[in-house]
């Protein structure tokens, strides 16, 4: 047969709906314990324990949004020095043409602009949004995830992935409801 | 201090579930049939005020600055008194969403979103006064650095270079903050949307979000370190505003105390205002459950510290004057207290310095009317402080030419009473079409006062948890 074909998995995972945080915690918790690795949950609000759960770690916001603030910082100082003392130097009332105390204001207030910044675009990126469109969309019921129910996916791609075998599995953490979600 | 707590002093009141707390603040957005008569009697009078403010600007640019009370030696007059006060009233909201997260208390959750607004539509009629005081708004881009053939840079050792900096980047960070914590309540919008409309402008809004643990994760950092930024910015904000006068020589203005007071100021008026507009609000959306009495109370308490705060910068304004030795500095401490302008520093006394103290009683606390009062007459005596600050110091100065009296004029007023009107046209647009509340922050919260183990189940917000009181 032609071996050059690719055939599309139009599985995107299997997706159990919870009633409440804790539930998905501990349902998130098993389901890494069983092995699996692509997973991820779904809340209308943050809860704390659930990336510990799901193994989820990642800190480069801190240091992008730092990198901003140094940047800034050292933008806003090198502008009012290259004003100041390179371009126009110019004596007023006796100072200094470097007034160094005098330039702290906008120094401080250029590292937070930037820093702020950063925070906001990388958040954005990060996270990859704007996105119009998410397979996980397609859940049955997943408009409540933004509301008042707890959704954990497990991906297609994960190693262990199996139709019934995944099924099976999230049936056992006394979910909602268990679905196959579709790209 | 353990006290068997009344249940009135919840953070959350009644039977709440995920859903009804939904239901509760998206319903204002959601449902337009909510608003009845008193939003659209509101919002038609704020509606007339800001047609006062556009013909005060519009005959401002046609004849100029000249129609103002303003005239030398009073060059600053109410255009600066009225930027302070709208800068002071937008520091509440940095303060309760920034520096109360950081100090983890819970309570802010129900408020912190429309004082974030507030904060927004303040610093937008502050930036108007500087704006229109340059006598020429359409070259206002100058006090920008930029390159250019005119070879025009900005003046960085003038505080008033440092007041662009320092507002322009309160605005763009308060904005963002702001944005950036609607982004999930958008998401819960778009879903809850029964409407075409509903849902295409709240996809389009909420960016794609949808609840992911990595998106949550992020945010959260994002928030956290905005918080942290916003926290040295906003005091930076009014430190800076303080400079305009405390760098100067002017008497009355060339103080140390200025930065400190300055800030307390700003967050005594910023309270006054949200529980002014609070109070109305809660009552008017059916929110008593959501703001209960305890945030009142507890934002009443922040009021009446910060005013205490402001009472001693004027007794320290006093002495410092008296302990300078110098006749000028002590012939304006005359010229206030016994001056042409006497009624108005005695009646800043009697507003910030007085009236206040009636929040010391716990019972009082809790009576809407006379918290709402008390707010309002510290919205008038904050805004007098800036007026004790400003003309007053002008007309008494080192020279005898100096010694001239300032009046105001109708367009000062105008102009004035115009961005009130404006302020409270874009807070009631916002109530109407953006959720007030956040609504993530408020399950969440419901979600911690249901399972947290260290607090007994009734009365769930009741326990001393640090700071507040």
């Amino acid at each position: 047969m032609s071996h050059d074909v690719k055939v599309i998995d139009p599985r995107y995972g299997i997706v159990a709906e919870f009633e409440d945080a804790d539930l998905l915690v501990d349902a998130a918790r098993a389901a890494k314990e069983a092995g699996y690795k692509h997973m991820e949950g779904y809340s209308p609000f943050p809860i704390h324990a659930l990336s510990d759960a799901l193994g989820f770690r990642d800190n480069r916001m801190p240091w992008i949004i730092f990198l901003g603030g140094v940047i800034g910082g050292i933008s806003g100082y090198s502008l009012q020095y290259y004003v100041s003392v390179i371009d126009y130097p110019m004596n007023v009332g006796g100072k200094p043409l470097n007034s160094v105390p005098s330039f702290i204001p906008v120094t401080f207030e250029c590292t937070i602009l930037f820093a702020a910044l950063a925070a906001f675009l990388s958040v954005l990126a990060l996270n990859q949004l704007p996105q119009p469109y998410h397979p996980i969309f397609n859940a049955p019921g997943f408009e409540r995830a933004s509301q008042d129910r707890f959704f954990l996916c497990i991906e297609a791609n994960d190693p262990l992935f199996d139709n019934e075998g995944t099924r099976e599995f999230l049936e056992g953490l006394e979910p909602l409801a268990v679905s196959m979600v579709t790209k | 201090m353990t006290r068997e707590a009344p249940p009135f002093e919840l953070l959350i009141e009644g039977q709440q579930t995920y859903a009804s707390i939904d239901q509760k603040i998206s319903s204002v957005v959601l449902d337009q049939k909510r608003h009845k008569k008193p939003w659209y009697i509101t919002i038609g009078i704020a509606f007339l005020f800001v047609n006062v403010l556009m013909m005060a600007v519009g005959w401002l640019l046609y004849k100029g600055v000249g129609i103002w009370g303003n005239n030398i030696p009073v060059g600053w007059a109410f255009d600066i008194v009225n930027f302070v006060w709208w800068i002071g009233i937008g520091h509440a909201g940095t303060l309760i969403s920034a520096i109360l997260l950081l100090m983890r208390q819970q309570w802010r959750n129900s408020i912190n979103r429309f004082s974030e607004a507030m904060t927004i539509f303040a610093v937008m009629c502050a930036g108007l006064y500087p704006l229109l005081h340059t006598g020429r708004p359409w070259v206002a881009y100058w006090l920008f650095p930029y390159p250019n053939i005119l070879a025009l840079w900005p003046q960085f050792r003038s505080p008033l270079v440092w007041d662009v900096f320092a507002v322009s980047t309160y605005f763009t960070v308060s904005a963002l903050f702001w944005f950036i914590g609607l982004v999930p309540d958008f998401a819960t919008l778009r879903d809850r949307s029964t409407n075409r409309a509903g849902k295409v402008i709240f996809a389009v809004l909420s960016l794609g979000w949808r609840g992911a643990n990595t998106h949550w994760h992020r945010y959260e950092q994002a928030y956290l370190l905005l918080a942290g930024l916003s926290t040295p910015l906003v005091l930076s904000v009014h430190s800076i505003v303080s400079y305009d006068f405390a760098v100067s020589v002017v008497p009355g203005w060339n103080i140390t105390v200025f930065p400190p007071y300055f800030v307390a100021g700003a967050v005594f008026a910023g309270f006054a205002m949200v529980l002014n507009i609070a109070i109305p609000i809660r009552k008017l959306y059916k929110w008593e459950e959501l703001i209960t009495l305890r945030h009142i109370d507890w934002m009443a308490k922040v009021m009446l510290a910060t005013g205490l705060i402001v009472f001693y910068g004027y007794v320290l304004e006093a002495f410092f004057g008296w302990y300078a030795g110098t006749k000028v500095e002590m012939a304006l401490l005359w010229w206030r207290f016994k001056g042409p302008y006497w009624w108005a520093y005695w009646m800043l006394i009697l507003c910030n310095g007085v009236i206040p103290q009636l929040m010391w009683s716990p019972k009082l606390r809790r009576n809407l009317t006379v918290v709402w009062i008390v707010c309002f007459f510290v919205g008038i005596g904050m805004w007098l402080e800036r007026f004790v600050i400003i003309p007053m110091s002008l007309t008494r100065n080192y020279l005898p030419s100096s010694d001239k009296m300032y009046y105001p004029t109708i367009w000062d007023f105008a102009m004035f009473f115009g961005t009130i009107g404006f302020f409270f046209f874009l807070m009631w647009l916002f109530i109407r079409f953006l959720p007030v509340i956040n609504m993530f922050e408020m399950k969440d919260l419901l979600h911690k006062l249901k399972t947290d183990p260290t607090k007994p189940k009734k009365p769930v917000g009741a326990t001393k948890t640090g700071g507040g009181e």
